[in-house]
């Protein structure tokens, strides 16, 4: 799963999509989730990254996780 | 060098919540680097905001209105031009394009240039034709019919499901979920622009538009695609994003190829959840939003008079992406003797 290239993230977590003008707002850990999708790391990767990280048992980082990928994907940031 | 300074026209001043694209046009005019201008302002109305914005005309005519007749328009646009010694027209108004393609050879006699489409052109991309134009062209459309009698409206539940869109044939669309709300919007619109009404169907999505310039040739000069971030109520874009889209370009180049068309245009179309395109509406000149194009790198005005001159001006080849315009009010400050200077003698 590959975010689409293009997709400009701002330090700030502004999200801009130049292929449709949607823009978004992500807070922190989706801000750390995307970076690390852009630099083309796998969603197995990220999750160990952020279990390592955070405090946070995997059943409900594997549930947050899962939703906010089935977001990204309904707005159309996702490569499948 | 000096650069050669160009007498150049512009109506649509009408810098109001429904604006016209006269005053954009004149601002990118003037930051061309290639000449100068001296631009005359053609008014319709005495308040029509560019009038009094400073910086922008240098001189404003008040013309007659197109249902005066095309011999009356181009009386007056005579004696501009024995004052003025235009170069160039660029109208700016749905209503009065007609008039100015008609009048393409008799402008050109006197010395006057336009760049527009031609009748032909303009003709078949008229709403009321636009189910025929995807057709010719490929390009998907609305199922869309025309309607003359109030009478009518009860046979659309056959074909349509609502809601669905009540158009005029110039400007104005409104959404309407019943038949009763078919027939108030058909009222107020007959009423305003006169027959036929367009009645289409509602495409769901998110509005977006291009902006190009065809050398009539078949050759796309420039090309701009813009999201709508923010809409009035009158449906007019207060806020857009310039995006990068192939899709769109592709579908602008290829519509610009087949048609030859000649002059500025905007596409209106609708992008679905699918990704499909619809279109929507062409309409045959600049857009008011033409500012934005300019400052993602693309001025199209300045080349549209090039055109107009004879010069070939070289196609553009890129544009900044995540450029934004944001539309906003502000009262200017006029003395009631200009209004009054305008009003007696029609010129200021």
């Amino acid at each position: 799963m590959k975010l689409k290239k293009n997709i400009a993230i701002s330090e700030n977590g502004f999200l801009f999509n130049p292929e449709t003008g949607d823009s978004f707002i992500l807070n922190p850990i989706g801000k750390e989730i995307l970076n690390q999708l852009k630099e083309g790391q796998s969603v197995t990767d990220i999750k160990q990254l952020l279990l390592e990280r955070y405090d946070v048992d995997l059943v409900s980082l594997e549930k947050n996780m899962e939703d906010f990928l089935v977001i990204l994907q309904h707005h159309g940031l996702l490569d499948r | 060098m000096k650069k050669t300074k160009y007498h150049i026209a512009v109506t649509g001043l009408n810098n109001t919540d429904n604006p016209g694209p006269g005053i954009p046009v004149i601002r990118s005019l003037r930051e061309s680097k290639d000449f100068d201008v001296r631009i005359i302002g053609l008014a319709y109305e005495n308040l029509e905001p560019g009038i009094y914005m400073p910086d922008m005309v240098d001189k404003t005519y008040q013309i007659p209105y197109p249902s005066s007749g095309m011999d009356s328009l181009l009386k007056r646009i005579e004696y501009i031009h024995s004052r003025e010694r235009l170069d160039v027209i660029i109208p700016n108004f749905d209503a009065e394009l007609y008039s100015f393609i008609q009048s393409k050879e008799r402008l050109k006699a006197i010395g006057i240039k336009t760049f527009l489409p031609t009748i032909d052109q303009f003709e078949e991309r008229q709403k009321t034709n636009l189910g025929k134009y995807g057709q010719k062209y490929g390009i998907k459309v609305p199922m869309s019919k025309v309607i003359v009698h109030r009478h009518d409206i009860e046979q659309l539940k056959e074909s349509f499901e609502y809601p669905l869109l009540v158009k005029g044939k110039f400007y104005d669309a409104y959404l309407a979920y019943s038949e009763e709300q078919v027939k108030s919007h058909f009222d107020r619109i007959s009423a305003k622009w006169g027959m036929p009404v367009i009645i289409q169907e509602f495409i769901r999505g998110t509005e977006v538009n291009v902006i190009a310039l065809g050398d009539g040739l078949g050759n796309t000069v420039g090309a701009v695609p813009m999201r709508k971030q923010y809409i009035t109520d009158k449906g007019k874009a207060w806020g857009g994003v310039t995006i990068a889209n192939d899709s769109m370009l592709e579908l602008t180049r290829d519509l610009i190829k087949k048609t030859q068309w000649q002059g500025g245009m905007e596409l209106e179309l609708i992008k679905t959840m699918n990704n499909e395109y619809f279109l929507i509406e062409i309409n045959p000149r600049i857009p008011a939003w033409v500012y934005l194009a300019v400052a993602a790198g693309q001025n199209l005005p300045e080349a549209l008079v090039k055109l107009a001159l004879g010069l070939n001006p070289p196609p553009f080849l890129n544009y900044k992406v995540g450029k934004m315009f944001i539309r906003y009010s502000y009262d200017l400050i006029g003395d009631i003797s200009q209004f009054g200077a305008l009003s007696v003698s029609g010129e200021m």
